[in-house]
């Protein structure tokens, strides 16, 4: 019974949607307040009856409903309550129900803190966000229902694909989707502002906060992913240009440009058609990886399952979308080059050339990503791109930014100051240079591996000497707006995520060994003693286990425990052991036994040893974390009309004026 | 025939994500450290033909193995990088080379990135020009948006 | 003008897409291409399945067109392919070669006791060695080669009746036509 009302949930959501889309765009257009107040109202219905319909679904995985197939293909009696629940994602129609939650969780925040936008403004940003809705409300309803029945019933259900049965599958995509689809709010003022007209900088203001956090969810989506593969597929590696991958960091790089595309223009006002056209080319990237994912016309091992149907519905609608939202850009964005003026050398062109490297950059994913297609299309043969594409070219397209980052505080907008950069070169690249050479001693001169010193102290170093520019120059209580704070931590981000790269990739260390037990192997500096093999069991595995004893020096360092686990049904998987440290991870899988009937005797094992890996995510966090706090600046807040906290001196009032 | 192919399709997921993915773990007697780094570059060049989405080093399906195997013999019978790749493709065809060589093919993905960057640094340096001409311009005035104080940041504080 | 500029971009990825999802819809998509097409198959010499002492090499096979039909007893989509070859084998005009694709011969044989045997002629590869030499990275795949022993068509994945008549037939038909002088 329950799993029908799901189904009418979705499809009263629909009706709400289309409610929320339609009369508030015509209300704005004709004046009429009545339609143009329908907007939150519905938003708010929509988001009930969806958060309604996702909710029957993680109950009927909860109640082992195994009516559902939906919930039979995704789970049975053994699966743990936690991962039962992340199976409400886990494959194709459950995933666009968690697309839709979020989007509605988006729109209700919108509706929420939106109360002092002008109403007009309001109910088109509104109404863009229920015409998203109305898509994918169709698309789950039409083609893609997670609500349909398996009758009779069967006794047990099928298995979670044993992959994705790990912590950081339940936390990855919530936290990815957040992000992919939080730039549907820079997308829904971008559209709003165009059909407007009334382009001047304020609602890119508005625009910033959202932006920043959805873009800074993206990134530690994104990041939530790279550690799990890491963890979980048994290789050690923490990207791989996947399709799918490269799905999610195309809206990264372009939400990278945007947010400082944003800056500007909130600021100068200059660039608004750029930053327009970016915010529809970030949703658009949003939009176009779930197409990708979906519609199997890429190969992927974590595509879903394709059916020509539903590529061809999405593909209508990222058609309707985009190819609608571009074309009215081509109608209504502003001709003339708005703004404040500036000159050759300013932060302006220094963040516009950061802007055209991403830009480029994502462009190349996208080649690099479709040229398969491409190939087919032209019959060009089967052509097959992967790292050595993407991993040349990347790294070749960020040096300039990475080279240009910290001159970027010290410039001033409209005209440079000269005197200021030389000093910043000097200094940083003194740091560096010497950095570099006393790396290379260590690293037997490995080139990757000082290049990553040298990027980590050039970039730090230019942060610290803003830090401390800022803190010799302003008062206390004004030095590090949130912004600026932000800003530093995500810029220090980048620093320690390329040394995190370039160090891990160049002084990483593995090997294939076939060790009996009480050998040991040296590698990195550590030595592994293997202690054998034993069974063990979970709630629905069974387990061959590993002991490893790992020391340095005689000095006990860690105990490892990787095994090899069998399913329910048969499938097999790797888990392997990890030794997590600041400095190097320690990683260790099992291969096989080298007689199949004695476990308990050799095995072939595969040993890393992984320096700065963590460096990688950890940058990531930073980056993320500046995002975030870069979204809380006061200045980006809604001047609240009555209440202004004039007890503070005029500092204060300038502050809260925004 | 849709059907063949989702069934197939379904095989390979199988294959290529539900096994073991320690079988790809096979230590192999190397001469030396350096050839064992040789031999693991080496793979992770290829892409497995069957598990098209991991590399020969990665991949636990049955035709990687023996290519990882062939490969292993081939180089204990001192044949150079390019040898081997020749043989593969030979076989497989330029697919099983992640590294797409340069062909009439393969042009637009190889210089489609830099006619990009190059028209792209062009618009910027239009764009730069036609703004460092131009004199201070007053900010348009907003119309509707009393709500919002326009003023920029020239406070002289820069942010 | 250039205004216009994403929106076309956009539309030609459109219909870059469109035709992916078409081209999905009649094509395999994992199915590589065969370098080997019009080249001499690799020369070989394996056992025969059921008297192992006795061994088979090209040679032996020149002068006759013969499909080449690359199964496993481990192999699920051969267990589709089967019956196909079952029906339409006979109707093909060339002889069918079995080849045992890293399989134990006593499961191969087992296997083929269950299914049936529509071969002329079973070789066995148990190792897979010479496999590589045709390219082979699964099974089932099927290799039409003439009788100077080029390789003419190579099919992966299981034979169906639909591909028989509009691929197979055909490429049979355009070797034996230009056999006549």
């Amino acid at each position: 019974m329950t799993p029908e009302l799901g189904q009418l949930a979705l499809i009263l959501a629909l009706l709400l949607a289309l409610a929320q889309g339609i009369l508030p765009l015509l209300g704005a257009w004709r004046g009429n307040r009545a339609l143009m107040a329908v907007a939150r109202p519905a938003a708010a219905g929509q988001a009930v009856f969806v958060a309604m319909a996702f909710g029957i679904l993680v109950w009927a995985f909860v109640r082992f409903d195994f009516s559902v197939q939906y919930v039979a293909d995704n789970s049975n009696l053994a699966l743990p309550w936690y991962y039962r629940i992340a199976a409400v994602w886990g494959a194709h129609e459950g995933s666009l129900l968690l697309w839709i939650f979020i989007l509605n969780v988006w729109t209700v925040a919108l509706a929420a803190f939106s109360q002092k936008l002008p109403e007009v403004f309001a109910s088109r940003v509104l109404a863009v966000m229920g015409l998203i809705a109305v898509g994918f409300l169709a698309f789950i309803i039409f083609t893609s229902n997670p609500f349909g029945r398996l009758l009779p019933m069967p006794g047990d259900g099928a298995d979670l694909n044993p992959v994705l049965q790990d912590p950081g599958m339940t936390f990855h995509p919530p936290v990815l989707y957040t992000g992919y689809v939080g730039f549907s709010v820079a997308f829904a003022f971008a559209i709003a502002g165009l059909l407007g007209g009334e382009l001047e900088q304020a609602w890119v203001r508005w625009a910033r906060p959202w932006t920043n956090i959805a873009w800074a969810f993206l990134t530690c989506g994104i990041v939530a992913g790279s550690w799990w593969a890491y963890a979980e597929l048994g290789w050690g590696g923490w990207w791989f240009w996947d399709p799918v991958e490269n799905a999610s960091f195309m809206p990264w790089l372009v939400g990278l440009g945007l947010i400082h595309a944003q800056a500007i223009t909130e600021k100068r006002g200059s660039l608004r058609a750029w930053t327009i056209l970016l915010s529809i080319f970030a949703f658009s990237l949003s939009l176009l990886g779930t197409f990708l994912v979906r519609s199997g016309v890429l190969t992927s091992v974590h595509a879903f399952a394709s059916d020509p149907r539903r590529g061809i519905f999405i593909l209508a609608f990222l058609t309707i979308v985009v190819g609608g939202s571009l074309l009215l850009y081509a109608l209504r964005a502003p001709k003339v080059a708005g703004g404040k003026p500036f000159k050759v050398v300013s932060r302006e062109t220094v963040l516009l050339i950061g802007n055209l490297m991403f830009a480029v950059a994502a462009a190349m994913v996208l080649l690099g990503t479709l040229f398969p297609l491409i190939g087919d299309a032209l019959n060009l043969g089967r052509v097959s791109v992967g790292p050595p594409y993407f991993g040349f070219l990347f790294p070749l397209l960020m040096l300039p930014a990475v080279l240009l980052l910290p001159f970027g505080p010290f410039l001033r907008w409209g005209k440079g100051d000269t005197p200021a950069l030389k000093q910043v070169l000097l200094r940083a690249g003194i740091a560096a240079a010497a950095c570099a050479i006393v790396a290379a001693f260590f690293v037997d001169g490995q080139l990757k591996a000082i290049a990553g010193v040298a990027s980590l102290v050039w970039l730090s170093v230019g942060v610290l000497l803003y830090a401390i520019k800022r803190w010799r120059e302003v008062p206390r209580g004004r030095r590090y707006p949130a912004e600026m704070a932000g800003m530093l931590l995500a810029h220090l981000g980048v620093g320690v995520f390329v040394a995190g790269v370039l160090l891990s990739e160049s002084l990483s260390v593995t090997s294939d060994v076939r060790m009996a037990p009480g050998q040991t192997q040296h590698i990195g500096g550590y030595d592994f003693l293997f202690q054998g093999a034993h069974r063990t069991t979970g709630p629905n595995w069974r387990a061959d286990q590993g002991v490893i004893t790992v020391t340095r020096d005689s000095k006990a360092v860690a105990v490892m425990h990787p095994q090899k686990r069998t399913y329910l049904r048969g499938q097999v998987q790797t888990e392997s052991a990890v030794d997590a440290g600041i400095f190097r991870d320690l990683y260790v899988a099992l291969g096989e036994p080298m007689d199949a009937n004695d476990i308990e005797g050799a095995w072939s094992l595969r040993l890393y040893y992984k320096p700065f890996i963590r460096w990688i995510w950890g940058g990531g966090l930073l980056m993320m974390l500046g995002g975030f706090v870069c979204a809380g600046d006061k200045r980006f807040r809604i001047k609240r009309a009555a209440k202004t906290e004039t007890a503070a001196a005029g500092l204060q009032v300038e502050e809260t004026h925004a | 025939m849709t059907r063949g192919l989702l069934r197939m399709l379904l095989v390979m997921l199988l294959v290529c994500v539900g096994v073991a993915h320690a079988q790809a773990i096979e230590p192999m007697p190397f001469a030396n450290h350096a050839q064992e780094l040789r031999f693991q570059h080496l793979t992770r060049q290829l892409r497995c033909p069957m598990c098209q989405n991991e590399t020969l080093a990665d991949s636990n399906a049955p035709i990687a193995r023996d290519l990882r195997n062939q490969i292993f013999q081939m180089m204990q019978h001192g044949s150079s990088d390019d040898e081997i790749k020749q043989y593969l493709v030979a076989r497989y065809s330029n697919f099983v080379l992640y590294n797409p060589p340069l062909t009439a093919g393969t042009w637009l993905l190889w210089f489609g990135p830099l006619l990009i960057l190059l028209g792209g640094t062009g618009a910027v340096l239009v764009a730069i020009r036609k703004r460092s001409h131009r004199d201070a311009v007053a900010t348009e005035a907003s119309t509707a948006n009393a709500l919002i104080d326009s003023t920029p940041t020239d406070n002289g504080d820069d942010w | 003008m250039n205004r216009l500029l994403p929106f076309f971009g956009f539309m030609l990825l459109v219909l870059l897409f469109g035709f992916g999802i078409w081209w999905n819809t009649q094509h395999d998509q994992n199915a590589i291409p065969s370098p080997l097409l019009d080249k001499p198959a690799p020369s070989f010499n394996l056992p025969k399945l059921y008297e192992p002492t006795q061994t088979v090499s090209k040679a032996d096979l020149l002068g006759q067109p013969y499909l080449l039909n690359v199964f496993a007893s481990w192999c699920v989509e051969c267990g589709v392919e089967h019956p196909v070859l079952e029906a339409e084998g006979p109707t093909l005009g060339v002889q069918l070669v079995g080849y045992n694709y890293k399989d134990a011969p006593a499961d191969a044989k087992r296997w083929l006791a269950e299914h049936g045997n529509p071969y002329n002629l079973l070789i066995s590869d148990e190792p897979g060695n010479t496999a590589i030499d045709f390219g082979v990275y699964g099974a089932p795949e099927s290799f039409l080669i003439d009788a100077r022993g080029v390789i003419r068509y190579k099919h992966i994945g299981p034979l169906t009746p639909d591909v028989v008549a509009k691929e197979l037939k055909p490429a049979i038909a355009a070797m034996a036509h230009e056999g006549q002088p």
